[in-house]
């Protein structure tokens, strides 16, 4: 592949790219995300190419391991392109049926469609099936159409258009403008809007910048970074190099876990691809801006995604985190400036450019725009990767897309956030995706949503999140270190039956202290998911303490059998 | 491990100090643990302090400093696979291999990890034995899986 040197050698080898293509050709694509793999999807597309050829009609059809789509309880997840045929939990065993009764016979496999269980209908099509037709799917919906391994699928689907298009129609400062009028909030969490950020770092005299894309998603329970990530690669890589373009840093690095392998393989790929055509290295796009992009494999932690031990990280230094004097965008990397986004911001950006901020706000709300990629998990019926627009409820997510709880029982809480998030108990589930209204309720903007149903119970789950947090925290600082420790322990007496009057009170005080005391966000959040439950589901810890009772039936020291698994 | 083999992982990174997490990793992946002379060779070659190479190789959760058994078990302990009962299978395993988290047997069968998600959460509660993912399991069914392998 020669470099491509002009927006007018991009265009053409995308015109000869699709000339190649007929839009109307039969493929089938498979799930190949880590989920579905490990569900069988590897087998399945195996099976579809050996049926195929048996058929001899292989040169007819299409076969594709595609990115996630995002229906991981039900994969792996097969679609019929053009007409969009969705199957799911499909078999090896199921190949031959689908060929000669869809591929050739052109009618739909009737037991492998989705079912409404509210009507019993099948549903032949992937955007008719609730779960989808309720998402607004900007970043994940091309992905069941893209081989996360093929540049050439991205480029098909307009890949590199945002990037042609900033590099030689707007000015770096045009590109950050863009960006803050596009109302881009950083969606690690905290919500700091991306131009601004963008906009400091640029400023800063320093000529040697650094940009960080930061794939370390840590929360346990949630996957819905590295989903994206691995399943549509090139677009975070797209949108890592418009930003590096305004900001006018010279190198970029993807900071991703090594227990993520796929992660780091499909970008390994895109990096090297996109250095292939000339979208990184010297004069990109003949616009005169160089570029490298590096992978950087931390080696697991979850203090690693506290900024500052990220970059001590990165600088081949254990992961502590430090008071932090100056703004990374003064001094970060290396003590250079450095803009450090999350994934999800940097895949947000190409869209932003290709369609324009006014575009961009038409979706969300007015303080957070644009939609939100999540993994919504636990007692649901539909687990997945879901995106959704900011500005929708919290019970419309749960019901609307989720399906509701797995079984009959009960609904209890949704965790929003993870370790350092909150419980947000049915009587609240008005609360918006919304970073302003999250913060007022006490849940940070994380990746992972985990519906919990009345066979969970609270305290065990709170107990789990602080045994998590206790073998975490770094323990550089005394309130992190031995704070949750002190509060694990409160917890596993209340769960043992031991628990006295007066314990939750002590923990609210321990928890406040931590909050004030404690140097970085582990340990000022760690007391986050006890608080908000101290607060909605009070009665269930005064059942463990004063009735010895786990009300959940879990805690097996008060009598229960087995931990609340209903699978 | 051979220190030629160490070596040629530390040319690749041009013997960098900053590379240092990088090039235990790739020590970590090819010999599954990391022995006190690999440590010591990388600690002469890159012109570290021992104590550092031990810290840092100590610190991160990707690190084993003991031997690793023939066969991996990761036992999945995300929120999603603990609300599906992920404990009662993690003690299910215990019983079967003997072992606590961290820990590998005396004949060197398994060793036996927790990890705080695989990223399957739709299909927990999750474990992972040598690599190949088994998924909603019960008790019962990893009790059988574990004894078919020598």
């Amino acid at each position: 592949m020669p470099l491509i040197k002009s927006p007018e050698e991009l265009e053409k080898v995308r015109e000869e790219i699709l000339s190649r293509r007929d839009p109307h050709k039969l493929c089938i694509s498979v799930c190949a995300g880590a989920s579905c793999l490990a569900s069988g999807a590897g087998e399945v597309i195996a099976a579809f190419k050996a049926e195929l050829e048996k058929q001899n009609i292989n040169a007819d059809v299409d076969t594709k391991g595609s990115g996630c789509p995002g229906f991981c309880e039900q994969g792996p997840v097969v679609v019929i392109h053009p007409e969009e045929i969705c199957y799911l939990q499909v078999t090896p065993d199921d190949a031959g049926e689908i060929i000669s009764q869809t591929i050739v016979g052109k009618k739909p496999v009737e037991r492998l469609l989705y079912t409404d269980p509210d009507t019993g209908n099948k549903v032949v099509k992937m955007n008719d099936i609730p779960f989808y037709k309720n998402q607004v799917r900007h970043l994940i919906g091309n992905n069941i159409k893209i081989d996360p391994k093929s540049i050439d699928d991205y480029l098909a689907q307009g890949g590199y258009a945002a990037l042609a298009k900033a590099m030689h129609e707007m000015s770096p400062e045009q590109v950050i403008e863009e960006v803050k009028e596009s109302g881009l909030r950083g969606r690690s969490g905290s919500g700091f809007p991306a131009g601004r950020k963008w906009e400091f770092c640029r400023n800063s005299e320093d000529e040697h910048k650094y940009v960080i894309c930061n794939c370390h998603e840590g929360d346990p329970g949630s996957y819905a970074d590295r989903r994206l990530t691995e399943g549509n690669p090139h677009n975070v890589l797209e949108g890592i190099i418009i930003g590096a373009y305004a900001i006018g840093a010279q190198d970029a690095f993807v900071f991703v876990g090594d227990e993520f392998p796929q992660t780091v393989e499909n970008m390994r790929l895109a990096i090297k691809q996109a250095e292939e055509y000339g979208f990184l290295g010297k004069d990109i796009l003949g616009s005169g801006f160089d570029l490298t992009v590096r992978i950087s494999i931390d080696g697991g932690g979850y203090v690693l995604g506290e900024s500052t031990a990220l970059m001590a990280s990165m600088e081949g230094r254990i992961g502590e985190p430090k008071t932090k004097y100056d703004h990374a965008t003064d001094r970060g990397l290396w003590a250079k400036p450095t803009v450090l986004n999350n994934l999800q911001t940097w895949a947000n950006v190409p869209l932003i450019i290709n369609n324009g901020a006014a575009w961009f706000r038409q979706t969300g709300t007015d303080g957070s725009t644009g939609t939100r990629v999540f993994s919504i998990t636990g007692k649901i019926k539909n687990s997945g990767m879901i995106e959704v627009p900011m500005g929708m409820s919290l019970k419309e997510v749960i019901y609307d897309i989720g399906g509701g709880t797995v079984t009959d029982k009960k609904f209890k809480a949704i965790q929003v956030g993870g370790p350092l998030g909150g419980f947000v108990p049915e009587s609240q589930l008005d609360v918006q995706v919304d970073y302003d209204q999250m913060t007022d309720a006490g849940l940070a903007m994380g990746p992972g949503l985990i519906v919990a149903d009345e066979s969970t119970c609270i305290v065990d789950m709170v107990k789990y999140f602080l045994t998590f947090l206790a073998h975490e925290s770094c323990g550089k600082c005394t309130p992190c270190r031995d704070g949750i420790r002190q509060m694990l322990h409160i917890l596993n007496n209340i769960t043992a039956g031991r628990g006295n009057k007066g314990d939750l009170e002590l923990l609210e005080l321990i928890s406040t202290v931590q909050k004030k005391a404690a140097l970085c966000a582990l340990g000022q959040g760690a007391s986050d998911p006890l608080l908000s439950t101290l607060k909605h589901f009070r009665e269930e810890y005064e059942a463990h303490i004063e009735e010895k009772r786990c009300p959940a039936g879990v805690c097996k020291a008060l009598g229960a059998v087995s931990s609340g698994a209903n699978v | 491990m051979d220190n030629d083999k160490i070596g040629q992982i530390i040319d690749k990174y041009q013997g960098e100090a900053s590379s240092l997490i990088q090039i235990l990793l790739d020590i970590q992946h090819e010999n599954h643990w990391l022995p006190r002379s690999a440590l010591e060779v990388v600690s002469k070659k890159l012109n570290l302090p021992l104590s550092k190479v031990q810290q840092t190789a100590t610190f991160y959760k990707a690190f084993s400093v003991v031997p690793i058994g023939r066969h991996e078990i990761h036992v999945c302990k995300g929120t999603a696979c603990h609300v599906n009962g992920a404990q009662d299978l993690l003690e299910e395993v215990e019983e079967v291999t003997g072992i606590k988290p961290g820990e590998t047997d005396p004949d060197a069968k398994f060793s036996l990890k927790t990890v705080n998600c695989l990223g399957r959460c739709g299909l927990g509660p999750v474990i992972e034995i040598d690599g190949k993912t088994h998924a909603r399991m019960s008790p019962a069914e990893i009790s059988d899986a574990l004894k078919k392998y020598e």
